[in-house]
């Protein structure tokens, strides 16, 4: 466990990043340090390895003063990824993962085995090993910057804005690599962004600090925005918080319903026995059992399904698996209003209404409150 | 073209010799001057107040014309090589030095960062990775210095047939005979382009991992003038 004990860092012309800090970093999880610019949080990550030294206060790791360790040996023993991955422009792909290795003492070619290991852990292709990093894309670079920083299976990785400077899609990929990577190793991971989104979507444990270095909020994500601590977390957060807590409830929570769905080769009686004032529009599965489309009410009277003029279904999500956000946005997205249900192998499991998504999440909001009290 | 390798007898010495001797005199002081740069330069960059009259200082040193070094130092090194020597080693400072400071400065912050976190120390630091991120900058101030050097070597025929190639400069006045000019100055010439392309396949090999479009761009000292245009120029003084 790394445990930040009330440290503070004040330069010599009087700033200071860091205000009476504490924090305990838990073991084999991910720790978000996120707030605005100048909030200290990429200082308070560098006092950690060290490159910074605190003016007050200690910062301890399993027990043991870091300010007493010998400092190279230290770094060592801890992965560093920084924004834009900082590769060595005159080393290898492969020799640029072996370096930690290399310093520790390796031979070159056990460093460099380990580093084709690697490479393939974090999802890079053998056969960029021999390239130079001018050769690869922002993405892959970064990957390279993750694997140099986990080449000596460091137990504790101190990740600095690590995918700020690549595109959203590339970064989307990263984070979800990151989280594997994650699952398999089970690092203590200290993540430093600006970005809240990602905090939310990486952190088991999320800090958040406000300009001049003070914390505001150390809290699990989902509290975080169940209750913000101030108004200050809350501008923080954004004002989409209600939606993005969704993402930490289920669907499973929701009652679907089958009765507004017919095949397509249903008869004419049973369509008009299915059609209802509540779901006037039918969805249509093909004979697979995967959606089609919804049939408008006025071709309906006519007792057959025109599957030519049949209304887009927007996006499915996958019940039990998806969240209650994707439900819903599922049904706004949805041109009836109708939420399409299906199952992991793309079969329609149900449909919901929005006004029953409605009721779960205030019933999922209920509870959330109520597990709150029983944990505080 | 009768008589072009025929040397007159008071030099002492073949075409190949003279050839030989006008590298040596030219090449050792680059390499001296290399030798003193490095260390100033990587003063210059870990205190950046010196940079400033580190720079002042080195062309003051270059404007002083290498008759006047010639004076001084013959009272202790006499009419020797080693006297010729000097003033150019001085020389190769003006570029050099600017070089190597742009080449360590151009290592991105993030790179250092990356180096400092993994725990390398500072002269591991320096040896590993700023001094090979440099190196590009370096040897395109190497190949202004080398080119520079073997075009000043000439003077030092004032001292006595110390000028290697120049030394067919005299010869032909003396002698009348303007093919030992046209030799002394096509040899060097040649001999310049020699060394120039030399160096640039050296940085070809060494260098694979620089992106080959933005290779001018990267290196600042690319973008003065070329070398012949600073060896004419010198020429002339």
């Amino acid at each position: 466990m790394i445990r930040i004990d009330s440290v503070t860092k004040r330069y010599p012309d009087g700033t200071v990043a860091v205000d009476r800090l504490s924090l305990e970093i838990p073991d084999r999880s991910i720790t978000v340090l996120v707030g605005p610019s100048g909030c200290g949080k990429t200082t308070t990550l560098r006092m950690i390895n060290r490159m910074i030294e605190p003016s007050e206060g200690t910062i301890t790791l399993d027990g043991v003063d870091i300010g007493k360790q010998p400092v190279n040996s230290l770094r060592r023993s801890m992965g560093y990824v920084i924004q834009n991955a900082g590769l060595f422009q005159h080393r290898t792909i492969v020799d640029n993962i072996a370096t930690v290795p290399r310093l520790l003492g390796w031979s070159k070619d056990r460093s460099r085995a380990r580093a084709r290991e690697l490479m393939e852990r974090v999802g890079l292709d053998a056969s960029l090993a021999k390239r130079y990093p001018y050769q690869l894309s922002g993405g892959q670079q970064q990957r390279v910057g993750v694997a140099r920083a986990l080449a000596a299976d460091p137990p504790v990785l101190l990740m600095d804005e690590p995918f700020s400077a690549v595109d959203p899609i590339v970064r989307k990929g990263l984070q979800e690599e990151l989280l594997r990577i994650q699952e398999e190793l089970g690092k203590t991971i200290v993540f430093v962004t600006h970005d809240i989104d990602e905090a939310i979507r990486l952190g088991t444990m999320v800090a958040v600090l406000r300009t001049g270095g003070r914390l505001a909020q150390f809290a699990p994500p989902a509290e975080l925005l169940s209750s913000p601590a101030d108004t200050f977390v809350e501008d923080f957060l954004g004002t989409d918080r209600g939606i993005r807590r969704l993402s930490f409830f289920t669907s499973e929570t929701l009652e679907l319903t089958k009765s507004p769905i017919v095949s397509v080769d249903s008869s004419a009686e049973e369509i008009a026995s299915r059609a209802t004032p509540e779901a006037p529009y039918l969805l249509v599965t093909g004979l697979d059992g995967k959606p089609l489309g919804w049939s408008d009410p006025g071709d309906l009277a006519a007792g057959e399904i025109a599957a030519d003029r049949l209304l887009p279904y927007g996006r499915p999500f996958e019940y039990g698996k998806d969240s209650l956000r994707a439900a819903l946005d599922c049904a706004v997205l949805s041109p009836t209003g109708w939420a399409v249900a299906v199952d992991g192998t793309g079969r329609v499991a149900g449909v919901v209404s929005q006004q029953t998504i409605g009721e779960a999440i205030r019933s999922a909001h209920a509870s959330g409150q109520r597990d709150e009290k029983v944990a505080g | 073209m009768n008589g072009f390798f025929h040397l007159p007898s008071d030099l002492q010495n073949t075409w190949l010799g003279l050839v030989g001797l006008h590298l040596r005199e030219a090449l050792l002081p680059v390499l001296a001057g290399l030798v003193v740069a490095l260390p100033m330069a990587q003063l210059c960059v870990r205190f950046r107040w010196l940079y400033p009259p580190v720079l002042g200082v080195t062309t003051v040193l270059y404007a002083i014309p290498s008759l006047a070094f010639f004076v001084v130092l013959i009272d202790y090194t006499g009419l020797s090589e080693t006297t010729v020597m000097i003033p150019l080693a001085v020389y190769t400072l003006v570029v050099l030095v600017p070089a190597i400071v742009d080449g360590i400065r151009s290592v991105p912050q993030e790179t250092l960062d990356a180096a400092d976190a993994m725990g390398f120390g500072p002269l591991r630091r320096y040896v590993q990775v700023q001094l090979p991120i440099a190196v590009p900058a370096i040897l395109a101030g190497l190949r202004v210095a080398t080119v520079s050097s073997l075009s000043l070597v000439s003077v030092g025929t004032l001292i006595g047939n110390q000028g290697g190639l120049g030394n067919l400069l005299t010869d032909a006045m003396f002698y009348h005979r303007p093919m030992l000019a046209v030799n002394s100055v096509v040899t060097t010439a040649v001999l310049a382009i020699l060394l120039d392309a030399a160096l640039v396949l050296v940085r070809i090999l060494l260098m694979p991992w620089m992106p080959r479009a933005t290779r001018a761009k990267r290196t600042r000292a690319d973008a003065r003038p070329e070398p012949s245009a600073i060896a004419l120029e010198d020429a002339a003084r």
